[in-house]
């Protein structure tokens, strides 16, 4: 399946809007001009002017799940459920039954079957409903030869102080949309029906840039200020292909997902000038420019030196550690951010939720976070305190349902 | 999109019934199944006692079919009912006279508040995400074979209307629809 972007009711579709308005005329719109002139391939930000967004749907049939291969909508929430003790493979079943129909109805903007509030599921605004499974849930399905050997906590960084109360799961359900009532609404809608048959764990919501501030397809910002995201291919890429999906077995079509919670110390960061900034980072911040070019997509020039002979991105930048020398390793970002509302003695905490897909955690996510634990200058102000991994399911045909590859 | 909307649901609600449509459905009637669809058919989840069935019946003939009775496995009994206001203002669940008439071309809505298959003597636990055989019979002694998947829910708690004469031989007839 190509990413599922179908505009229900208005023609050309948005994507469709999109590409062919950057390829018709070759500009470069908006505030970002020139940005990715480069990427031809990425058709880049334009003002969307192709109807209702609430009125977007997202196919939920396909090769792939459609959270995966749609870009996130404004509003995100990731729910853990643990699957209770004495749970057999049938109870799995009926679970991936139920949230499989509840995405499929509730993706095509009407109510889920037997929903009280149907209303609420009108405006599905690009809604995504994506399924994962933890190591106990996949060898409940297919035994414990079925548990990739990726699907495991992460090993342990010393930048870490993780908490359980944001870590591991048996199961995982995203949701995104770029109406939050929606996004409340499935999410209501999908705990209702794990109802007996799994137990909220944790929940995470967040929020990148709304619908309609900026022009689709621009670069989200992080609470550093930051453009959080360049390095992504483009959706439908080769590259993006060969970065996320697992190709053979049950999870042929599937990925895997890593969602790190990442506080970030807003109160330190305040104190740090812009050049401190972007030299934490390696990218300027008004335009997202690595500091040795001009513009967002410009590639990084870790060789360039200045008069003095040092490096222009320092080694020990985020984007010079990040980058990994052999390109098997790289990821897809899928970032929301968080700012949460003091509880208790606890203060406001805001940070990131930083999602990434790969089609194999310990070989190309962990290699990244490793040399991030061990020099990175934006550790000094963030912290990782959530973590937890899991397989996404390949998608589903109209007859089957998410996970059937291994439960039927 | 309203189109699509209902194409879809149609589509959704065929997925929920394909895969376990080898054994109930039998030879019988053929007839009628060809022009009395059930879609989005679902059975309130409880472990024993009553509950109920909903769905919408679309009767794609020109000729008003009538539904006089509905059968299970899942349950000893099942029977019609419709929600009425009781004179002290009450919404009460009773048995219907004279079936469910589906018009012409017209859909049907069985719902929780309205009118609704009551199953009694549930014979075994209805999990969440079950699939349930029924059946519908119709007027002309045809019928029409569905499959509803069994969904937790809490909604419309409506009392059973227990006085009904329709139901003196239900010795459950008391109990909650809610059945908890």
């Amino acid at each position: 399946m190509s990413r599922g972007d179908t505009a229900a009711t208005h023609a050309p579709s948005r994507r469709g809007f999109l590409t062919g308005s950057a390829a018709a005329a070759g500009v470069a719109v908006g505030a970002a001009g020139g940005a990715y002139a480069a990427h031809a391939a990425q058709p880049g930000p334009a003002t969307d002017t192709a109807g209702l967004n609430g009125a977007r749907t997202h196919d939920f049939h396909g090769t792939h799940q459609a959270g995966v291969t749609s870009s996130p909508g404004a509003h995100g929430a990731f729910l853990a459920f643990d699957l209770p003790a004495g749970s057999v493979k049938d109870d799995l079943r009926r679970l991936m039954r139920l949230w499989t129909d509840d995405a499929r109805r509730l993706m095509s903007g009407a109510g889920a079957l037997a929903d009280t509030e149907p209303e609420l599921a009108t405006a599905p605004a690009g809604l995504t409903v994506t399924v994962g499974w933890g190591p106990k849930a996949v060898a409940l399905a297919g035994g414990s030869e079925a548990v990739p050997s990726w699907l495991r906590p992460l090993p342990d960084f010393s930048i870490d102080a993780l908490e359980d109360r944001w870590s591991d799961g048996d199961l995982l359900v995203m949701i995104h949309s770029d109406d939050p009532v929606t996004v409340s609404h499935a999410l209501r809608m999908v705990s209702k029906d794990a109802t007996n048959l799994a137990t909220e764990r944790w929940r995470q919501t967040g929020f990148r840039q709304a619908y309609g501030s900026h022009p689709s397809g621009t670069t989200m910002r992080n609470l550093f200020g930051q453009v959080d995201g360049t390095a992504n291919p483009p959706l439908a890429s080769d590259d993006f292909a060969a970065r996320v999906w697992i190709q053979d077995g049950w999870l042929a079509g599937g990925t895997s997902f890593v969602l790190r919670r990442i506080r970030m110390e807003l109160d330190t960061w305040d104190q740090v000038d812009r050049i401190g900034r972007e030299n934490a980072v390696g990218r300027t911040v008004d335009t997202g420019a690595p500091l040795t070019g001009e513009a967002e997509h410009d590639e990084p020039d870790f060789d360039a030196v200045d008069a003095r002979g040092f490096p222009i991105i320092s080694d020990v930048s985020h984007i010079r550690r990040a980058r990994p020398d052999d390109p098997s390793q790289r990821i897809v970002r899928l970032a929301y951010n968080y700012d949460d509302a003091p509880r208790g003695n606890e203060p406001a905490e805001a940070g990131l939720l930083f999602g990434s897909l790969q089609a194999d955690v310990d070989a190309q996510f962990v290699p990244i976070q490793r040399r991030l634990a061990e020099a990175d200058l934006l550790n000094v102000w963030t912290t990782p305190v959530g973590s937890a991994v899991f397989a996404i399911l390949p998608g589903c045909t109209e007859d089957g349902y998410l996970g059937d590859t291994l439960l039927d | 999109m309203k189109k699509s909307l209902i194409a879809l649901a149609a589509t959704a609600a065929l997925a929920l019934t394909a895969c376990s449509t080898d054994t109930e459905t039998g030879s019988d009637g053929t007839d009628a199944a060809a022009s009395l669809t059930v879609a989005d058919a679902w059975v309130k989840a409880v472990d024993d006692g009553m509950t109920g069935a909903f769905a919408l019946i679309t009767n794609g003939t020109g000729d008003d079919l009538t539904i006089t009775g509905a059968t299970t496995d899942a349950a000893s009994m099942v029977e019609l009912h419709e929600t009425v206001m009781d004179d002290a203002g009450a919404t009460v669940m009773q048995e219907v006279d004279g079936g469910f008439t589906v018009g012409a071309g017209e859909t049907f809505t069985l719902e929780p508040g309205g009118n609704h298959l009551m199953l009694m003597g549930v014979t075994a636990p209805l999990e969440p995400g079950a699939e349930v055989s029924m059946t519908l019979e119709l007027a002309d002694g045809s019928t029409v074979p569905f499959t509803a998947v069994v969904k937790e829910f809490t909604g419309a708690q409506e009392s059973y209307a227990p006085e009904s004469e329709d139901m003196d031989m239900s010795p459950s007839a008391s109990a909650d629809l809610d059945g908890s």
